[in-house]
């Protein structure tokens, strides 16, 4: 059993727990969820240590064992630098995620914490699952936590939120489920690696018109999940309907599980028809970056704004992938921790103004700098890391992602560009009208300046924001070596494979061969 | 027939568990006449001994396989396969209903008796080689549940829904006779690896001959497993039967009538496969899409899990659509994840139904799980099977299937039956909704604690639901040996 293992099993054991919790001790139910967290959190800061030092190539902590037997699905974990800091991030938020959940979550305590510590082994499986059959039940166990945290403890038009997002989600991993099935019963594994293998040496290939139906089963379900525009509609319902901790997990983390999909898979599994369908999903990525500012713009609502500003930085996570160049992924990479950082951190702060305030509308705001300074600057702080402003996390992400960008289209850089100068636009609007002019009466007395517990949640990620944006190197190695990787399988393919299948052959010979 | 006419000791054997529960199904008959009103509460228990015992004699039984009494059965895995699971559904059919039957005020042996004399008739389906055992077999499940569908014979929702369940069902059994008819009209022979033998011979009759009887005895088939077009009956008598009836009727038989489907098909008129196929291709869908379309529009708890059951049995379908043993023993797995998660799923709407099933809407079950979260957590489980959630059985089910189908080369049937499900997500989802998200009303504040033996058929179920989701190869592997060649 290696580090890995026991930092998916431990969430799993906590939700084990939790069941054994008595209902009736709310306090010593969060006390319990936080110490869970906080010991996932602690165990996995020993993942780094290789990566620190040595960065490895391949897989570390691998664990590959039977689980199965017919057909042969193995229980196959292992960690590179693409999943190693998302893994971090899990990890890292779901403490916060209990921190920010301690006072506003107050019924039905022990079901709260227990979903969210399992919404953590989901998470943490599908970043370092190696079996895709494996990938698919922890992308599944994943949905069904978050579908109780927004259902159960959402705000008013909770259930519509909660059941939008599972039917989306689900409509789109059937198809890459029957897309896994079809990849097994032509490789007769589904084993990441074995079928990536098979890929590369040529054993296992598809004509065009296959290529581009997986291509799109998989990039189907990931593009929901991301969300690119114009499948982003469950978005704003699931995130303006969620509790707080539940609109942090799943902007910081939930998200990142399409955007990892898309390196993880859809590009070397599937190289040709990533490149061919690359025109217009970055157009697609586009539209989301403009439209997803310009809708942020004109939202009344907070975590409505927030939600679009999502669409609009993801946008260019997509955008940096299908640049497929390595400062464009190494950007795209880094811009998923990022927003997981600094968006997470925005929507814990809108959750701090509503349990103050209990109104999630800027037009309920105004003035909040004179009661509350100490909000108002990490608030500050936080939109300057959003909108990218340079020494702060997003900067680099942006910078990297459209650098990539104009290596392969420079037209497509022009346009992604001005979403960074709109995102300054409705994030500072938005900041003045909350936080300047003069306060209202009810403003002034509700809200009251950060208590302890706040800033001890939101701390890690401002030092994150400030870390990220100065000291890139302390993360970007392992994340540059393992994208070059995976731009070298993508690349090698897409020379060869035109030349060597005449379409229609390698489908008959498969099947002879099975 | 000469010497073998007298069956030998090792036949006997092999019929073991059709045996123990004929008698004690009489012996219950007996008690029931005979015993004051204190001693009856034995005749419970006692079924539950035949049943357990029966149990242990088909599990022995498929150590000793081969045919039996002239051939007219056979014990191979796939009949142990389906003998075990009928009478596990028997069995969580029992323990499922005590309470209901206390509740009622109809506590009575004959109900006991008839659920084991109707899971005799499946055993004998599952044997069965030949035709006219088939017929016979499905004969005995059927009288039964008929009667059981009436059980509660002063509440006219029953009567209505055994009398519609008797007059479908006989019509539909008399084309399987004709079907039957015909078959030995045209082969000389109603025994299937005779049949088979002809059809694949050079004096193998028309094809239009053959094809009328094994569409003849499709609609038999189809009727008993609420195959599209055949399906209307089944969500009426679902409704106005009593709960645990509907949960006995929604699995039992229905894994019976599939064993005999797939054996029928699969050994009888395995040589026409290319010509059935495109036939139950169109039923498998058109059963998915009724099923699940019909399903989204219910506000009855116990008639959109009837219309559900149809979407599953559509499911089944295309599995028997690939007509190869990978998915035979999809076929097999799935019924075996299926049967279980239905009856738990009903034996929570028997338990929360209360006396005279007074709470089977859906809208009832807001807030069960403030009330009774071990309840709501159990249905909740048996929901996401159903849905197919991973680490579920319903999910390796479902996974089976599919990968049977796209191994058979039936994509757009996969892709149309896995969008499929995605839409039955919703309506189970709605339940989930109502369960968790919405506050108490009056339906759960007078919920009465959960009784022992419905602990136990509702437990039990939901640990084989979980343990064919985590350890799925424990069935499949069994199944994949035993499906038919």
């Amino acid at each position: 059993m290696t580090l890995l293992d026991i930092v998916i099993l431990l969430p799993l054991a906590g939700f084990f727990v939790f069941l054994a919790v008595p209902r009736n001790n709310p306090q010593m139910t969060r006390w319990a969820a936080l110490l869970i967290s906080v010991a996932v959190f602690v165990v996995s800061l020993g993942l780094v240590g290789p990566y620190w030092f040595a960065n490895p190539a391949g897989y570390t902590f691998s664990t590959n064992v039977p689980w199965i037997g017919s057909p042969p699905i193995r229980y196959h974990v292992g960690l590179d630098g693409l999943s190693l800091w998302l893994v971090l991030l899990t990890t890292l938020l779901t403490p916060i995620a209990v921190l920010v959940s301690w006072k506003h979550i107050d019924h039905r305590v022990k079901e709260f914490f227990a979903f969210l510590i399992l919404l953590e082994f989901g998470l943490i499986g599908v970043f370092v699952a190696l079996d895709l059959f494996l990938f698919y039940v922890f992308w599944e166990v994943s949905l069904v936590p978050m579908y109780f945290l927004v259902g159960i403890w959402g705000h008013e038009r909770r259930i519509y939120a909660a059941v939008k997002f599972f039917l989306y989600t689900m409509a789109g991993s059937v198809l890459m489920l029957a897309a896994i099935i079809y990849l097994y019963n032509k490789s007769g594994s589904f084993d990441y690696l074995e079928i990536l293998s098979q890929i590369q040496t040529g054993r296992l290939a598809f004509d065009g018109q296959q290529q581009s139906l997986l291509f799109l089963a998989f990039f189907f379900s990931f593009a929901i999940k991301v969300p690119l525009f114009p499948l982003h509609t469950w978005l704003p319902d699931a995130h303006v309907e969620a509790p707080t901790a539940g609109s942090v997990m799943l902007a910081s983390v939930m998200l990142k599980m399409g955007t990892y999909g898309l390196v993880r898979y859809c590009l070397p599994l599937f190289p040709n028809a990533a490149h061919n369908s690359a025109p217009w999903i970055a157009a697609l990525a586009i539209i989301g970056i403009i439209y997803g500012a310009l809708v942020a713009m004109v939202q009344p609502n907070l975590k409505k704004l927030v939600a679009y500003s999502s669409v609009t930085h993801l946008g260019f996570v997509v955008l940096g992938i299908f640049s497929f160049t390595q400062q464009g992924l190494d950007g795209a990479v880094y811009q998923m921790l990022n927003h997981g950082v600094s968006t997470g951190a925005l929507f814990m702060l809108v959750g701090y103004l509503y349990e103050r305030r209990h109104s999630l509308e800027i037009a309920a705001y105004g003035g909040v700098a004179t009661p509350a300074p100490n909000l108002s600057a990490v608030f500050m702080f936080t939109t300057l890391a959003s909108i990218g402003l340079p020494m702060l996390n997003n900067f680099i992400g942006e910078y990297l992602v459209l650098q990539g960008t104009a290596q392969a289209n420079f037209t497509w850089t022009t346009f992604a560009a001005t979403g960074v100068i709109l995102s300054a636009c409705y994030m500072l609007w938005m900041y003045q009208r909350v936080f300047f002019g003069k306060a209202s009466g009810s403003v002034s007395h509700h809200l009251t300046d950060l208590t302890a517990r706040e800033w001890v949640a939101i701390l890690p990620l401002l030092t994150l924001m400030l870390w990220m944006g100065t000291f890139t190197q302390s993360f970007m190695p392992p994340i540059s070596a393992q994208n070059a990787r995976i731009l070298d399988q993508t690349k090698q393919l897409g020379v060869e494979r035109v030349h060597k299948q005449g379409p229609g052959v390698p489908l008959a010979e498969a099947r002879r061969g099975r | 027939m000469g010497d073998n006419f007298f069956p030998t000791g090792a036949e006997y054997f092999r019929i073991l568990p059709e045996m123990i529960l004929t008698v004690a199904g009489t012996l219950i008959m007996f008690f029931e006449a005979v015993l004051p009103e204190s001693g009856k509460r034995i005749l419970g228990p006692l079924s539950v001994a035949g049943l357990a015992a029966a149990l242990c004699a088909a599990l022995a039984a498929n150590n000793n396989p081969g045919p039996a009494f002239q051939n007219m059965l056979v014990i191979d895995g796939f009949a142990t396969f389906f003998r075990v699971l009928v009478i596990a559904v028997g069995l969580l059919a029992v323990f499922g209903s005590t309470e209901y039957l206390r509740r009622e005020q109809s506590t009575g042996g004959e109900f006991y008796a008839l659920i084991l004399f109707s899971v005799v008739g499946q055993c004998v389906m599952s044997t069965a080689n030949e035709l006219i055992m088939i017929f016979i077999g499905l004969e005995i499940s059927s009288i039964a549940t008929y009667i059981l569908a009436g059980y509660l014979r002063d509440d006219p929702r029953n009567n209505e829904s055994a009398l519609k369940y008797f007059l479908l069902g006989s019509f539909a059994t008399a084309f399987l006779l004709y079907g039957i008819a015909w078959i030995y009209g045209i082969t000389g022979s109603t025994n299937l690896v005779e049949i088979r033998r002809v059809l694949i011979s050079a004096a193998a009759p028309p094809l239009v001959l053959t094809g009328t009887s094994a569409a003849l005895m499709f609609v038999g088939f189809g009727f008993k497993i609420s195959v599209a077009p055949f399906q209307i009956w089944a969500p009426d008598v679902y409704q106005g039967a009593p709960a645990p009836v509907a949960a006995f009727l929604s699995v039992g038989p229905k894994a019976a009538a599939f064993a005999i489907l797939l054996r029928v098909f699969t050994t009888a008129f395995g040589s026409i496969a290319v010509r059935w196929e495109p036939f139950v291709w169109g039923c498998a869908l058109a059963t998915m899409i009724v099923g699940n379309f019909a399903a989204l529009q219910q506000s009855n708890i116990k008639r959109m899990l009837a219309y559900s059951s149809i979407a599953h049995a559509g499911y089944v379908l295309v599995a028997v659509t690939a007509h190869s043993d990978v998915g035979g023993a999809a076929a097999m797995f799935y019924l075996a994840a299926y049967a279980f998660t239905n009856f738990g799923a009903f034996a929570v709407v028997t338990y929360f139904s209360r006396k005279g099933e007074k709470y089977v809407s859906i809208d009832d079950f807001a807030g069960l799980a403030q009330r009774q979260p071990a309840m709501a957590a159990m249905l909740a489980i048996f929901l996401m099977s159903l849905i197919g959630v991973p680490l579920t059985g319903g999910f390796f089910g479902k996974f089976y299937i599919f990968k049977a189908a796209l191994d058979a080369d039936l994509v757009w049937l996969t892709v149309l039956g896995l969008l499929n499900s995605a839409v039955a997500a919703f309506y189970y989802l709605r339940i989930l909704v109502v369960m968790y998200m919405n506050e108490p009303g009056a339906s759960v504040a007078d919920l009465p604690p959960v009784d022992g033996a419905m602990k136990i058929a509702v437990y039990g179920s939901a640990v084989a639901t979980l343990v064919l989701g985590i350890f799925p190869s424990l069935v499949l592997d069994f199944a994949t040996k035993a499906a038919l060649k």
